[in-house]
């Protein structure tokens, strides 16, 4: 199974030449994303709203002030560190769409950690609860990765079921064992967790905004991930099990053990984007944490082009879509479904767009395969 | 055994049959897919359209089959989407499928929002009772006591088997996904294979869709199939690309859900949130334990370009 | 790799781009009609809401909730109500409404809130419990706007934070004194999402009103896990029938589908809650509890437009009009068991009875 996007087949870095073909390269994703929003107009006029307008605030909202500016990090903290997950598995050619679960997972253990021991310092607890975030995380990305590596349980079933398992055991914990005390006495008996002592509480950056100081943990960790895939051997051999399986196998790489180890991987940074977004948004526990990251994390990942660097301003452009969009909904009031199926198309569209700028590094690697026919393992360092 | 137990053992069957409709339409469709090397993973959104275009056209003529063209059709318009990103635009097609989705959640609430606006039921599909077999003591009960689109579910089984096993198109089809460049070079069409692979496929989502809002429930809402599209994803993988692996999958599913919503009732005393965990879990447990798991098609979710891979 | 540069390449200058494009939208847009409605909101926002010149000012109110306007349950309640104060304030040049639905993400719901706080609506609602943190921290950054949420009962010391809840468990208790007269088979099924908030509040209320009536009678509960599964309630709904029961209850807006299968059986009958839902099946739906958020909004406005803006806790009660039962003319209920529900309405009122949530 080889992932088509960035395509390990696509060949040899020529790292800066060709600036013109990186400009036209460049420019597909964002004629993709036009197409999208053209036919979004299109619907946006059928229900009498002005499209222009909407797109305007659709831009403002993301990027045009502070607040639209510190929202859209807010949303590109769990968007990136799912994303990294998403790199670092399909890398290795398996598909996590269990980050949802991996981050309700995080979000669980880190809240019970942070309750467990209420009265430790913050400089213990907040490392404490990202660790029990990922160790969770990682937890639930290893059941499938063992399940596929010992027993060849393919891991698309088993991450649907356990995202779903997930969502009944977070419910069973805030309605039991992590209820709100306080919600039970007033009688209402919500489905969140008691409020989080403060010390754990990440810093806000910027006042009356939500921006919070995860944005550096999710930064530091895209970094790591970049060294870990690219300067180390482990990293070497996910690549090189996702790149060519069979000569892999040959290499003596044990496939399938790095496949459980990406997706355990993957599962542990999911968990982070949990531990995370209850520390430095929510500060407490509550039904919905996921806010469908899981799923845009994947496609953060693929805008990145499924590099953890890459995914960096990928997770910030699609943070602000997220956040613009609903901005455009408040400014032209049409219903947040139009936005749902406009962001579809967006999806739809980026992905369809790279046929072409596959084509053309596909036309320069024949290019090159003539002058130089000798393909070596550097492309894999590369 | 008494009574009482035994109607309960027939409700159960009985409802686990209604249950794995939609999976049965939804995961047949996708395994024509599939087998042909496309991984769907839009099915939940092509559910969701499918589902709104039949109860749109059931409740403006009244008719249900009107409804079920209408589905069929919604299902095919989704599956020309996904064959022009996927197959011809060669993309990734496991996001391919996740933008599918989003894009077919947004559209069934829009379109539900704008021309609806409010719940309404329909006059579904009504329990049609088999002459003759319907009075069988209980297994009438369970099995021809259902309603048609559950009959014509059961019956795409060996349908599907036969299409897919037994004739020259299937033969096609299978080594499209088992091995496209050989295919290709054999004279198969592999473009044209995978388009039709995931319009049927698509068709079929439509179709679960329908079972669902015009036969099973008789309503609409934003969001109905609650992700019922990716357990179906799910079933092909655990019926192992085979019709009677993923009919066995499907009722595995089904059973354990119509066993834990009647073990609510029956007031047994575990706390909800693990009963409702428990369809999930079996099926997990279930592939883990079965010996027999069968290889995927060697060339799914991989885009064929001729001359390259 | 080529690819992936230029496609990180299309990442940053997509940056690049919309930061361009933005300003460059954004310079015409001012001057455009387009932006009055925010550029001119702005100002009023900072002119002291106590103006008396305020009556004759359209009143603004936004509204954000977790689902949809249509769900037939908490969100349209409140929607409704809304749309019914705007017609008794005489159309939208007096009371303009907007709203942001299906929020379930709470940060988004946050920036929802602020974002129509700082456009210089008079009042923004909160529509849910989950959004209380929210409200908490931007209502002490815009001290001229009023902020109502729910449903709690904290108004965090602020004064200018409402805060509103619904008793639900006083209707639950009425249905259940009726429900408990109505069966025949004495079996009463139950359908709910998550056993929490207002679904756990009214099923408790409705299993105290059974037992009080009469306490032969089995309440059997499902919870399905989704408040949004519609498939799963009608399993549900299916199994209590087959299980014997004649009556049938539940929270959320998944019910649809438990109303749906009491049609089918025809011979079951249904208590709504939350809204009327008789629409879905006319002549199955014995009574529904219903969510009358006017009686807090009247009352909310009426402060505001005097200047006082938040300091209270409403609670919706049979006592205070903010529940009522809606009883269904196209059910023929018997006239013991309309009278018991009425006695439980006035017990209920005059606290002879209280039921515990």
């Amino acid at each position: 199974m080889a992932i088509g996007i960035g395509g390990p087949s696509t060949g040899r870095a020529t790292r800066g030449h060709d600036v013109v073909g990186m400009l036209l390269g460049a420019s597909l994703p964002l004629l993709a994303v036009a197409a999208a929003l053209l036919i979004g107009a299109v619907m946006l006029m059928l229900l009498n709203a002005d499209p222009v307008r909407a797109y305007g605030a659709l831009l403002e909202g993301a990027f045009g002030s502070t607040s639209g500016i510190t929202q859209s990090l807010v949303k590109a903290t769990p968007l990136l560190l799912v994303g990294l997950g998403i790199c670092i598995a399909f890398r290795a050619s398996v598909i996590n769409i269990g980050a949802e679960g991996q981050i309700i997972l995080g979000a669980v253990a880190a809240t019970w950690f942070a309750l467990e021991f209420r009265t430790m310092p913050g400089w213990f607890l907040i490392p404490g609860t990202i660790v029990m975030g990922f160790t969770a995380g990682a937890f639930w990305g290893f059941v499938p990765g063992i399940l596929k590596a010992r027993l060849g349980v393919n891991e698309i079933l088993t991450t649907v079921m356990m995202n779903a398992i997930a969502l009944q055991f977070m419910n069973f914990m805030i309605r039991g064992p992590l209820i709100d005390p306080a919600g039970v006495t007033a009688g209402q008996y919500l489905a969140q967790s008691e409020k989080l002592p403060e010390q754990v509480w990440l810093m806000r950056l910027v006042p009356q905004t939500l921006l919070h100081a995860g944005i550096f943990v999710a930064l530091a960790l895209a970094v790591v991930t970049y060294v870990f895939l690219w300067r180390t051997t482990i990293g070497y051999r996910i690549r090189a099990v996702g790149l060519n399986p069979d000569a892999s196998r040959y290499a003596g790489i044990r496939v399938p053990v790095y496949q459980a180890l990406s997706l355990t991987l993957a599962g542990g940074l999911a968990g982070v984007a949990g531990a995370v977004e209850v520390i430095g948004v929510q500060h407490r526990l509550l039904d919905g944490i996921t806010s469908g990251y899981g799923f845009s994390g994947i496609v953060t990942a693929l805008f990145g082009g499924l590099h953890p660097l890459g995914t960096i301003p990928a997770s910030f452009v699609f943070g602000g879509l997220l956040v613009g969009a609903d901005k455009m909904q408040r400014a032209v009031q049409v219903p947040s479904a139009l936005i749902q199926a406009i962001l579809g198309l967006i999806v739809l569209f980026v992905v369809g767009s790279q046929y072409w700028a596959r084509r053309r590094a596909a036309r320069r690697i024949d290019a090159l395969a003539t002058a130089a026919p000798t393909v070596g393992a550097d492309e894999v360092a590369a | 055994m008494n009574e009482s137990v035994l109607a309960t053992v027939v409700a159960i069957l009985a409802a686990a049959i209604r249950l794995a409709t939609p999976y049965l339409y939804a995961s047949i469709g996708e395994m024509f897919a599939q087998r042909s090397g496309v991984l769907n993973l839009g099915v939940d959104g092509i559910m969701l359209v499918g589902a709104f275009a039949a109860f749109y056209g059931t409740l403006m003529t009244g008719s249900l089959w009107v409804g079920v063209v209408v589905a069929v059709l919604a299902g095919l318009a989704m599956g020309m989407l996904m064959s022009v990103i996927s197959v011809t635009l060669k993309a990734e097609q496991g996001i391919s499928g996740i933008g599918l989705s989003l894009f077919g959640l947004g559209l069934s609430s829009l379109l539900f929002k704008t021309l609806v606006g409010t719940v309404k039921t329909v006059d579904g599909f009504r329990p049609i009772r088999v002459p003759v077999l319907s009075d069988v003591p209980y297994l009438g009960d369970i099995f021809f006591s259902q309603s048609l689109p559950v009959y014509v579910a059961f019956l795409l089984v060996p349908v599907s088997w036969y299409v897919l096993e037994r004739t020259p198109w299937g033969l096609r089809v299978r080594a499209v996904g088992q091995n496209p460049a050989a295919a290709d070079t054999l004279g198969v069409n592999v473009d044209l294979t995978r388009y039709l692979c995931v319009c049927l496929g698509a068709m079929l989502a439509g179709l679960a869709g329908a079972s669902l809002s015009i036969a099973l429930v008789n309503l609409f809402q934003e969001n109905l199939t609650a992700g019922a599209g990716y357990i179906a994803v799910a079933l092909v993988y655990f019926g192992g690309w085979r019709p009677v692996g993923i009919l066995l999958g499907a009722l595995l599913f089904s059973t354990v859900t119509a066993i834990q919503l009647r073990m609510q009732v029956l007031g047994i005393q575990i706390p909800s949130d693990f009963a409702v965990m428990l369809p999930y879990v079996l099926t997990i447990v279930a592939l883990t334990f079965s010996a027999n798991r069968a290889r995927q098609p060697a060339a799914l979710n991989q885009p064929f370009e001729r001359g390259g891979a | 790799m080529k690819l992936r540069t230029s496609l990180m390449a299309a990442a940053a200058l997509s940056l690049i781009v919309v930061a361009c494009s933005n300003s460059a939208t954004q310079a015409p847009a001012t001057s455009q009609p387009a932006s009055p409605s925010e550029a001119a909101s702005t100002a009023p926002s900072t002119a002291p809401a106590e103006s008396p010149s305020q009556a004759a000012k359209k009143f603004r109110v936004a509204l954000i909730m977790p689902s949809a306007t249509t769900d037939l349950a908490f969100s349209q309640s409140m929607y409704q109500a809304l749309v019914a104060e705007q017609q008794k304030a005489g159309g939208e040049g007096n009371f303009e409404i907007k709203f942001t639905e299906n929020m379930f993400n709470v940060p988004d719901a946050q920036a929802a809130i602020r974002d129509y706080a700082s456009q210089g609506f008079d009042l923004v609602i909160a529509h849910g419990s989950q959004y209380g943190a929210g409200v908490e921290e931007i209502a002490k950054d815009f001290p001229a706007v009023s902020f109502a949420w729910g449903t709690d009962v904290n108004t965090f010391g602020l004064p200018n934070v409402y805060a509103y809840t619904a008793a639900a468990q006083e209707g639950g208790y009425v249905n259940g004194v009726m429900a408990a007269l109505v069966t025949k088979s004495k079996k009463i099924g139950v359908t709910g999402p998550v056993e929490v908030g207002d679904a756990k509040t009214y099923i408790d209320g409705f299993t105290q009103g059974v037992a009080a009536t009469d306490s032969s009678i089995k309440v059997s509960k499902t919870w399905t896990g989704s408040f949004s599964d519609v498939a799963a309630m009608t399993e549900a709904a299916k199994a209590h029938i087959t299980a014997g029961a004649d009556v049938l209850t539940g929270s959320s807006q998944s019910v649809v589908g438990s109303i749906g299968a009491a049609k089918d059986a025809g011979n079951v009958v249904w208590f709504g809650t939350q809204s009327d839902q008789v629409s879905l099946a006319p002549t199955l739906v014995v009574a529904s509890q219903v969510y009358d958020w006017t009686v807090v909004l009247d009352d909310m406005i009426a402060k505001i437009q005097s200047g006082t803006l938040g300091g209270d806790t409403y609670t919706l009660q049979l006592k205070n009009g903010g529940l009522k039962i809606a009883y269904n003319s196209g059910y023929n209920l018997s006239a013991d068991a309309k009278a018991a529900g009425d006695k439980a309405i006035a017990d209920i009122t005059s606290g002879a009875v209280t039921v515990s949530p």
